[in-house]
Formats: C-alpha cells, sequence, structure tokens
C-alpha cells in the first residue's frame, strides 16, 4: 500500500482553530454520548409506557401499543430523521414551523427525540416479552393482596420485568449509541462526522476511522462493564443469574 | 395545509425513483442477505468448530462489527475497498470500484456478523441426538453439516432470518452518505433538485413503511405456519 501514513496527525491543530484534531474528535465523542443518552431517556420513558400497553387488559391500549411499534419499526431511521427534520416543520402552522427551523442546536434536538422514538418501540417489544415471561401466578396474587393495577405494575410486574429484560437493554443502549452516527446525515457533528471532516480535511482516511473506531469500541466496553455490575446488583435472588 | 404542496412531482419521478432507486435498494438487499447468509454460517461454523483460535477469530470479527455503527462501516469500506483491490491486483494505484461493489462488499461483511449469531442459535437449537446419529450412520463432518444439521437449522432460523433481512432492506438506505442512488438517495436527489422535500420524504417513508410491513406481516405468517409443523 503506498499511503502515507501520519499517525502524529492528532496533534497537529485542526483548520477550525478549535485546538488539535483529537480535541475535535474528543468533542465529536461527547457530542455521540450526549445524543446517546438523551434519546435513551426518551426511549426507556416512551418505549415502557408503550410497553406496558400492550399487555394490559384493555383492547385499545393493545391496539395503540401495536400501531406505535409497527409504525417506529418499519421505516428506517434514516427517514424518520428526515421527517423529523425536514418534514414535520413544514406540516405545522407557519409560526410553529419558523421557530422549530429556528431552534439553536437542531440538528442535535432532532437527532435525540428521533432516535429516542425509534429505540423505545425496540423498547417497547422487550418490556412486553418480560412482562410476559413472568408466570400469571405473580399478578392473581398481586390482585387478590388487593393491590390496584397501577400498584400491581409500579410494586410487582415492572420490577421483576425490568430486571429480566436488563442484557437485551443493554444491546439496546449501545444499539441507541450506534445509532446517533446516522445523525451525520442532518449535519450533526458526532464522532463519526468528526472523523469523516478530519477526513476530508486531513486526507489521513485510515488515523481518522481508526481513532474513531477505537473510541466507539472504548465507549461499548464501558458500558458493557458498567451493566455487568448493574445485573450484578439487581439479580433476583433463586433465578439462575441470581446470588 | 396541504394546499402549497404538489404532489405531482412524486408521480413524475416515479420511474426514476423505482427503476434507478428501488432496483437498486432491492438488488443489494437480496445480495448482501444472500451474502451475508453464506459468510454468516461459515462464521457461526468456525465458532461451533471446537477449533479454539478459529473459534476465537470469528468470535472477535463478529464482536467487532457488532460494537461499530453502521455509517462508520460504510465510511471504512468505502475508503478501503480500493486499496485492498490494489493490493489484490498488483495495480500502481488505487482502483476504484463502483458504487455498488463497494456497497455490497460492505453490506455482506457487515450483515455476516448478524446472520452468524442468528445461524448459530439455529444450529444450537438442534439436538444433540442429530449429528450423533449421523455419525454412526458413517457420514463425515461436512456431510453431518451439510445434509442434516444445517437444513433443520436454517428452516428453525427461517423468521429470525427474514426479519433480519428487512432491518438489511432498511438500512441500505445508510448508502445515502456516499450519495449513492438507491430509493432513498433517488427520492433525496429529486427533492433537493425541485425543491419538494416534505413530498419527496413523506413518499418514501410510505414505500418503505408499506414494504416492511408487508414482509412482517408474512414472517408472521410463516411463524405460525412452522409452530403448528413442530
Amino acid at each position: 500500500m503506498n499511503y502515507h501514513w501520519n499517525w502524529g496527525i492528532f496533534f497537529q491543530p485542526n483548520p477550525m482553530g478549535t485546538g488539535t484534531y483529537l480535541d475535535m474528535l474528543l468533542s465529536g465523542l461527547v457530542l455521540t454520548l450526549e445524543t446517546g443518552a438523551l434519546a435513551w431517556i426518551i426511549a426507556l420513558i416512551t418505549g415502557s409506557i408503550v410497553g406496558v400497553m400492550r399487555t394490559l387488559p384493555s383492547k385499545g391500549a393493545n391496539w395503540f401499543g401495536f400501531a406505535y411499534v409497527e409504525f417506529f419499526r418499519n421505516m428506517p431511521l434514516l427517514v424518520q430523521l428526515f421527517l423529523w427534520f425536514f418534514v414535520l416543520p413544514e406540516l405545522l402552522p407557519n409560526s410553529a414551523g419558523l421557530w422549530l427551523k429556528q431552534l439553536p442546536n437542531a440538528p442535535f434536538w432532532t437527532a435525540a427525540i428521533g432516535i429516542g422514538f425509534f429505540m423505545s418501540a425496540r423498547v417497547a417489544v422487550q418490556l412486553q416479552a418480560g412482562i410476559g415471561s413472568l408466570p400469571r401466578g405473580q399478578k392473581m396474587a398481586a390482585t387478590a393482596l388487593g393491590l390496584t393495577t397501577v400498584q400491581v405494575y409500579r410494586y410487582v410486574l415492572l420490577p421483576m420485568a425490568f430486571r429480566i429484560i436488563l442484557p437485551p437493554l443493554t444491546s439496546e443502549f449501545l444499539n441507541t449509541i450506534k445509532n446517533t452516527a446516522v445523525a451525520i446525515t442532518i449535519g450533526l457533528l458526532e464522532l463519526t462526522g468528526e472523523a469523516r471532516s478530519m477526513q476530508e480535511f486531513s486526507f489521513q482516511v485510515f488515523e481518522a476511522f481508526t481513532a474513531a473506531t477505537l473510541l466507539y469500541l472504548l465507549v461499548n466496553a464501558v458500558v458493557v462493564t458498567a451493566m455487568r455490575f448493574l445485573e450484578r446488583y439487581v439479580a433476583i435472588p433463586g433465578y439462575i443469574t441470581g446470588k | 395545509m396541504f394546499s402549497n404542496f404538489d404532489f405531482g412531482v412524486i408521480i413524475r419521478a416515479l420511474p426514476y425513483l423505482f427503476y434507478e432507486g428501488m432496483s437498486f435498494t432491492l438488488m443489494l438487499t437480496a445480495l448482501s442477505a444472500l451474502g451475508g447468509l453464506i459468510f454468516g454460517t461459515a462464521i457461526a461454523l468456525m465458532r461451533l468448530s471446537g477449533l479454539k483460535t478459529l473459534g476465537r477469530i470469528a468470535g472477535l470479527y463478529v464482536d467487532f462489527m457488532r460494537s461499530l455503527p453502521l455509517v462508520l462501516v460504510i465510511f471504512w469500506f468505502y475508503f478501503l475497498v480500493p486499496y485492498i483491490g490494489q493490493w489484490l491486483t498488483g495495480a500502481s494505484r488505487p482502483i476504484s470500484v463502483g458504487a455498488f461493489a463497494s456497497s455490497l462488499i460492505t453490506f455482506i461483511m457487515f450483515e455476516a456478523a448478524y446472520f452468524s449469531e442468528i445461524m448459530r442459535a439455529g444450529i444450537q437449537s438442534i439436538s444433540r441426538g442429530q449429528p450423533a446419529a449421523a455419525n454412526a450412520l458413517g457420514l463425515t463432518y461436512a456431510q453431518t453439516m451439510r445434509y442434516v444439521v444445517l437444513p433443520q437449522a436454517f428452516r428453525n432460523m427461517l423468521p429470525v432470518l427474514i426479519t433480519q433481512t428487512i432491518v438489511l432492506f432498511q438500512d441500505t438506505s445508510l448508502v445515502y452518505v456516499l450519495s449513492i442512488t438507491d430509493f432513498l438517495g433517488a427520492a433525496s436527489k429529486v427533492a433537493q433538485r425541485d425543491g419538494r422535500l416534505v413530498e419527496m420524504y413523506l413518499f418514501a417513508a410510505i414505500v418503505y413503511f408499506t414494504i416492511s410491513c408487508i414482509a412482517s406481516f408474512g414472517v408472521r405468517r410463516l411463524q405460525a405456519r412452522i409452530a403448528i409443523l413442530r
């Protein structure tokens, strides 16, 4: 390969005047984590509500949960981001649309909300499966004790279900972080975006993408380790994974 | 509220959207699914082979691919493939391989990691007695896999494999970052040329939604049929 390697490039100043190329990548990493964290909060809250709705005795709630999941699962994430970013402001009343378009950091909010709702459908499916995997007797016993439906979910079903689905939720959390890379298409300069612009400015393709790759691997390793500790901490006694 | 929209732009762009765009998307999806399945099955067999080093290499490959965002992998291969081509052919400068080949290689390599995990679960779902019986009949390892284990594993995993292909179909839209004219790329080119973002992106969303919905409905029916047979 007659490629000109230059690993020192990371310590050279970037053309934006915001420090070195390394600083550029690190600011991208921070933005990736911020977007991922906000999206995950949205996904977890909305996904939990929809997941619970899918298990309620009410037909209407079931139907809503089903339609919600199908809607967000059957469109590519990229198309959904375009809908939030380009289409939504045009469909709103003029003043609201204008306000939305002039919002500072619009790509950041769009990406966090878009990815959040996209992932919420997946969280909902996981939670539904988790609640479904609990023995019927748990709900019956809770009802027999005189708990209301809200209390049954709050004190019995949800604490169990969330612990059971913690491993798949870890993968969904990692997917949320990875999906932030799609936001490059609406101009968010997250980690992949910064690596791409570093490549465009410096022509050091492989150094830029290697650094981004290593940073993603690092984030993965940290999340997986942290979740393993959390899993051990919340393990249910008596289950295979329990103490 | 749709008064100042021009939905005729969709009609005028239909031939371009479907002949240029959708045929690229479908071709890429079908070939990547096929290539990913073959390569993924090979990786799954490597992991289950009992040879420690082989298994570890396959495991590392799968973990590595699955910890990176697809967009980054697309960029990697887009820039890497010309250099690999140069190295393979001994040319003096990086070879240009074209949009289709580059994205096809990307998706085969990326999806293989996901397909291999599905096939691994499928192979592990076959009871131990099956390969033992095949062994007793005098079949070699290759024959056992070819005639006994893989057909059953493939069949058990068919719904999951199709679901993954639907995900793949949606993910091919990400070649947008290389300005390739797949379905979304075609829609976005028309949208930007005519200044009709709303109409084109809504239409693209509806098309993706309809195709994925029909496919996942098919998967549910298939799942029900397989469930009865077992």
